[in-house]
């Protein structure tokens, strides 16, 4: 059974520091690499009527822009690489979907960046996306600072 | 030179300062007087009573629908409750269509679109004309309208349009038109071009007019006496920037600040109850007994059945047809799950918002009784009960909360506010869906409903209640008029979508995920 490690990317520094690092651990040990960029979405939210209306063509256009903007080139960028990389986009609770996706392809490991450095005010009061994981992840997980 | 222009300026600008009461005074009775003039033929034809008797058809044209599909569906509001929940949280609703309206979302949009003014005026007024009894018929129609949002909203989304590039457009018009000809019957069309136009009318009356009306009665209400038309210009202009200019961002303020004030005054209501909580069991023996005898009342207990009915009509809008225009935008592979979601609606609407705002009314001791008979004591006029302050509608539920908190008027304001707004952005995508259904997309077209609109604001703020509650309860009525022979002639293939869904749920083919 090959082994596979969840990242979660957004195309931040951070998260590409988190990419490179799995990867990097990845080709020493023979791991895939799952690459998951989440769009943040919760079914809890509050639309208008003209939203409710236009959200399945936004949605549609949220997908193609990353894609496009996200996923495409990173896809080109790694095709040379040893490591086999794979790709997926997701919408949901960031933490929460990792954790999910982590569950449902067998991964072994999720690697995250970190963005600040201890969080602001808001991170204290909601929680950081790597706080989260620290807690919450069904495998272990690695905060690539 | 330059101190006569200024005398004159100050004279001129002294006349001016006088003369602006008087002047505003004279528009709101205009429009008020001219409102009443052109509107009352389509009041009385709605509202005209059965021969020799003081009931309404058009009362009793609710309720038997309501009645007709509670019993079809086999009692479907109390059966599907708990799946309807959990539809709600989402047990159902497939992680891969993450990103697409959910069920929450559709019910969230739509209950805005119908809990405000209905819930804290609407009831007031209710309760004020046929006492504490009629919120016993209110929770009733609430109970039965379950089922009258379930029948609409699952054929919403069955007939709706899905265009190329993606947005959707549903609605009563949309299954007239589709269902009467997959059934092979003709006047689909007729009913479609009918029901839009009643649309259109309801948007601009109980869904604007009544809306803004209620809103500047209760700032009044705060601030003092002012000109309505003040308030309508206003709000007219926000309305604008919002429907016109596409200012996104006060809409969805709008949208995110509603739920919670509709969950802080419920939770009011329930301290207000809990505070006297040795009342709880006098007032449900009033409601009872109100119920059947009337106490008093103009009308008695018929006098009673009718405003609940009504008001709770106006309130949770079932059978209308306007919530199958905003159920209609989810993205789901069975229309069924739809209807299960929205019958939630009346309840959490009628059977809760309602009934709390009308049990503090009574358990605050607003409405006035005869010490010896206990029976309710009428106004001059002999229409209404008599209250404490002699106030009505909106200012009655403001007493009535105040009694306990004194600072909830100010609450109660921005909520009626809030809500108002909230409502009246729902009823301009109502009537701008039944406007483009008669006259076909384009901005140009649209303009020209979403500018109309906002005038009726105005109009709405600066004429009295009387002559605005009447149209707008007219108007919403006569959707409902088309809207149910529509449901009566579709709910066979409502029936049969229940039925193979049910089968599935029971066998495992529909499962929940998670």
């Amino acid at each position: 059974m090959t082994t596979r490690f969840v990242v979660g990317y957004d195309g931040s520094t951070a998260s590409r520091r988190a990419l490179d690092f799995a990867l990097e651990r990845a080709e020493a040990s023979g791991a895939e690499v799952l690459v998951a960029h989440i769009l943040e979405w919760s079914p809890y939210s509050f639309l208008t009527p003209n939203e409710l209306e236009e959200r399945h063509m936004r949605r549609k256009e949220e997908l193609a822009r990353a894609e496009s903007a996200l996923i495409a080139p990173l896809k080109s960028e790694l095709e040379a690489s040893p490591v086999p990389v794979e790709t997926t986009l997701k919408y949901g609770n960031v933490a929460d979907t990792l954790c999910a996706l982590a569950k449902d392809s067998g991964a072994t490991q999720i690697f995250i960046g970190r963005k600040g450095e201890g969080g602001g005010f808001a991170a204290r009061v909601f929680g950081s996306v790597a706080g989260t994981l620290a807690q919450c992840a069904p495998v272990p997980c690695t905060i690539v600072p | 030179m330059k101190s006569t222009y200024k005398s004159t300026a100050l004279a001129a600008s002294a006349l001016l300062v006088s003369a602006a009461p008087a002047l505003a005074q004279t528009i709101d009775e205009q429009v008020n007087a001219l409102f009443a003039s052109s509107t009352g033929w389509f009041v009385s034809f709605i509202f005209s009573p059965f021969p020799g008797t003081t009931f309404p058809w058009i009362v009793a044209w609710l309720v038997v629908a309501a009645t007709v599909f509670t019993f079809y569906f086999g009692l479907i509001q109390f059966r599907a409750f708990p799946h309807s929940i959990a539809l709600v949280k989402g047990d159902y609703s497939d992680p891969n269509d993450a990103g697409e309206v959910s069920h929450f979302q559709a019910l969230a949009t739509a209950l805005s679109g119908t809990v405000g003014l209905g819930n804290i005026a609407g009831v007031a007024v209710a309760v004020g004309i046929g006492g504490p009894g009629a919120t016993f018929w209110m929770i009733l129609a609430g109970l039965m309208g379950m089922a009258s949002k379930f029948t609409e909203c699952t054929l919403g989304v069955k007939y709706r349009n899905e265009f190329e590039d993606g947005h959707v457009s549903g609605g009563p018009m949309y299954y007239m038109t589709k269902g009467f000809a997959e059934r092979g019957l003709p006047a689909g069309k007729f009913l479609a071009v009918m029901f839009s136009i009643f649309c259109i009318l309801g948007a601009l009356g109980g869904g604007n007019m009544f809306q803004a009306n209620q809103a500047h009665a209760q700032i009044t209400n705060v601030v003092g006496d002012y000109p309505g038309w003040i308030t309508g210009i206003v709000f007219a202009g926000i309305v604008f920037a919002v429907i016109v200019g596409g200012l996104k961002s006060i809409a969805r303020v709008t949208e995110k600040v509603v739920p919670f004030m509709g969950v802080l005054y419920v939770l009011t209501a329930i301290v207000i109850l809990l505070l006297n909580y040795d009342r709880i069991g006098w007032a449900f023996g009033q409601i009872f007994e109100g119920a059947f005898t009337g106490l008093g009342v103009a009308g008695g207990m018929v006098g009673a059945l009718i405003q609940g009915f009504k008001r709770a009509a106006f309130s949770n809008e079932a059978g209308v047809g306007s919530a199958a225009i905003a159920h209609s935008a989810v993205r789901t592979k069975e229309p069924i799950t739809e209807g299960f979601v929205s019958l939630l609606e009346p309840f959490i609407d009628t059977v809760v918002i309602c009934t709390m705002t009308a049990l503090v009314i009574i358990i605050t001791g607003q409405l006035v009784t005869d010490p010896e008979t206990g029976l309710y004591i009428l106004d001059e006029a002999g229409t209404a009960i008599q209250t404490v302050d002699g106030t009505s509608g909106v200012a009655l539920t403001s007493a009535a909360f105040s009694a306990s908190f004194g600072w909830f008027k100010y609450v109660l304001a921005i909520a009626v506010i809030l809500f108002a707004f909230s409502t009246m952005i729902s009823w301009s995508y109502y009537g701008l869906k039944a406007w483009t259904f008669l006259f076909g997309e384009g901005e140009t077209k649209e303009l020209v409903f979403k500018i109309i609109f906002c005038i009726f604001v105005v109009i709405g703020a600066a004429a009295s209640l009387g002559p605005v509650i009447d149209f707008s309860d007219a108007a919403i009525f006569a959707m409902a008029v088309v809207n149910i022979i529509a449901l009566y002639v579709l709910m066979p293939i409502v029936k049969r979508e229940l039925e193979s869904y049910l089968t599935r749920l029971k066998s495992g083919e529909i499962r929940k995920y998670g």
